[in-house]
């Protein structure tokens, strides 16, 4: 059957938290193949046909059922299902898998099956998840609307009309619409938390170096992080458990312990210091949002948080210095794509030069072509020190502002997660520049490389709001037990 | 600074894309609309701020450089469009070049796994 969702709402009415799932699969209450089963036909039922929401690029019943009736004979030989017995999830298109395309939403990348998986996908498949399929995203991870995709724009599963944010669209889409319980994305400068936010979900970014990144295709290296998407903070903490950890295959993967997350997720807001700093409350700030955001710091402050008022001044440098560091790091990793290694090649080129220029015209779209060019004139000789070096400088100061605000004793920091909500699909974009100030609250936890997470907190207009909370690099403990309280008060309030 | 249109193309061809007459104008508009709004970098007190170093701050110590099994999911010669004796069996693109080639594709090269040429192998065509 392939259904569709026209411009209604889709929604699940009610949500079975991964660790349900998990949990009665591993007690025989489920079978694996029966949750495959369930996720397959809320997939055919929502997602496919011009009227789906478009939040898959590719699948495979077959694959994901027999895998579910491997967990399921383990269970049956007592041998246990693993932490995530049975759970099926989605994975972004540009991490690696090796039994499904991986093709970054590209041209270029079309009907690429890579010969190794993503660590990531390793051991999700290890603790028993299921991979469901590969969800869609903006072309090489380089947009914030799912919209730059070669196989179309994602709908966003709350209002139909409007986009699922983005890149990692496809996987916010899948979560929020109840067909998946959790799935992967990643983050260059938000592409996680800002989807989260626009489809009224969770969405966690751990701290740079916390998941390996073996097998997630390079977007920009010194900023790249795989990212998590889930109904609940719990359900991000067991994931982030699941696959944090040092890798042989990725030396940026540090070997640095993983405080106990289910313990602390409990913890409560008793005795924390909130930061809220000025400079994420901007006077042009849409009005729900910052209604709503203030609402959770007044719940969070009535709990037992402290409140504290606090500046980073850097904070307006961080587009500029992102919009340089980001398309420079890009423009060296897709040189590799030149129709040799991977994918499509131009069939009709007769020189060497001409395979490389007409595999690349062909195969990329525009944001990627415009950014390899913003960053390969950043590169160019005479004008790397002005912009890649000078921008790697601001970074530092960026970096600054945050080391000043933990070390003057404050645990999280609480901001709006986007400055807006979900916008219409199709939106005309007169300047792009205005385009790009969309990351600006999620893009400073890549540059500092901290650990940040988006929750939900309320609508405005009929369409999710999220709050954003950042911690300091490796305190993904104290991120999630706040994360966890702030869930509880506005599921209290509901 | 402002970009020239001489520049985009120049900037192109370094990037190895192949821009239509409406492109060279959009990126000269894009390009120099974008680095306008950078340019408020320059402006900066940077005093001796040297570049970030934290993204790296607790990598993994690095291994010892021991040939191990191939940890590949898939056999090389099952993904591997042409396989011949070990050996991924390739276009040679440097015979593109060969102006008197009719048909370049079909010169081929042999690379092992880890893309080192076997020169021995390489059939045809100008070396």
């Amino acid at each position: 059957m392939t259904g569709g969702v026209g411009n209604e709402a889709v929604v699940a009415g009610k949500w079975r938290s991964l660790t349900e799932v998990a949990a009665d699969v591993a007690a025989g209450r489920a079978t694996a193949e029966s949750q495959v089963q369930l996720a397959l036909e809320r997939l055919e039922q929502v997602d496919r046909g011009p009227e789906g929401l478009n939040s898959f690029t590719s699948y495979d019943a077959d694959l994901a059922l027999a895998a579910a009736r491997q967990i399921d004979q383990a269970i049956a030989a007592g041998q246990g299902g693993g932490p995530l017995a049975g759970v099926p999830i989605g994975i972004k298109d540009n991490i690696c898998t090796h039994d499904l395309p991986t093709t970054c939403a590209s041209r270029i990348l079309e009907g690429y099956v890579s010969p190794y998986e993503a660590t990531a996908v390793k051991r999700l498949r290890e603790a028993g998840a299921v991979v469901l399929g590969k969800t869609n995203m903006d072309e090489f991870a380089m947009g914030s609307s799912t919209e730059n995709s070669a196989y179309g724009a994602t709908r966003n599963p709350v209002d139909p009309t409007r986009v699922a944010g983005g890149s990692s669209g496809g996987s916010a889409a899948a979560v929020a619409a109840g067909i998946v319980p959790a799935a992967l994305g990643s983050e260059t400068g938000g592409s996680v938390r800002q989807p989260a936010a626009f489809c009224g979900i969770v969405g966690l970014k751990p701290s740079y170096g916390r998941i390996s990144r073996y097998g997630l295709v390079a977007f920009a290296s010194s900023l790249d992080h795989i990212g998590i998407f889930g109904r609940t903070v719990a359900d991000t903490a067991l994931l982030l458990e699941v696959m944090a950890g040092p890798d042989r295959f990725d030396s940026t993967a540090a070997d640095h312990p993983m405080p106990d997350l289910s313990a602390a997720l409990d913890g409560g807001l008793e005795g924390l210091v909130i930061g809220v700093p000025e400079e994420y409350f901007p006077s042009e700030l849409n009005r729900g949002i910052a209604d709503l955001c203030k609402g959770a710091i007044e719940k969070m402050r009535e709990a037992g948080a402290e409140i504290r008022k606090i500046s980073l001044p850097h904070t307006r440098y961080a587009i500029p210095t992102y919009y340089l560091i980001a398309p420079a790091e890009v423009a060296s990793n897709l040189s590799r794509f030149d129709g040799v290694r991977y994918g499509m090649r131009a069939p009709d080129a007769d020189s060497t030069t001409a395979v490389y220029e007409e595999t690349r015209t062909r195969g990329f779209g525009p944001e990627v072509k415009r950014r390899i060019m913003l960053g390969t004139y950043a590169l160019s000789a005479g004008h790397y020190d002005e912009y890649y070096g000078r921008a790697q400088r601001v970074r530092t100061l960026i970096a600054g502002d945050f080391r000043r605000v933990f070390d003057s004793g404050v645990d999280l920091i609480f901001t709006p997660t986007t400055p807006y909500p979900a916008f219409p699909l199709g939106e005309e974009v007169e300047d792009l520049y205005q385009l790009y100030l969309g990351d600006i609250f999620t893009v400073t936890a890549n540059l500092a490389a901290l650990p940040a997470i988006s929750v939900p907190v309320g609508t405005t207009g009929g369409l999710p709001v999220g709050g954003q909370f950042m911690a300091d690099r490796w305190d993904e403990a104290t991120l999630l037990r706040g994360a966890a309280a702030l869930e509880s008060l506005i599921g209290e309030a509901r | 600074m402002a970009v020239t249109r001489e520049e985009v193309l120049q900037i192109a061809e370094l990037a190895r894309l192949r821009l239509e007459p409406g492109e060279v104008e959009q990126f000269l508009v894009q390009l120099n609309d974008i680095l306008e709004h950078v340019e408020e970098l320059a402006a900066l007190d940077m005093g001796v701020v040297g570049a970030v170093e934290g993204a790296a701050e607790g990598a993994a110590p690095r291994r010892s450089e021991e040939l191990g099994p191939d940890l590949l999911r898939i056999p090389a010669s099952e993904f591997a469009p042409e396989w011949d004796d070990g050996f991924f069996t390739v276009p040679r693109l440097a015979a593109l070049d060969a102006s008197e080639l009719e048909d370049p594709f079909e010169d081929k090269a042999r690379i092992d796994s880890a893309g080192r040429p076997d020169e021995a192998s390489v059939t045809g065509g100008a070396k």
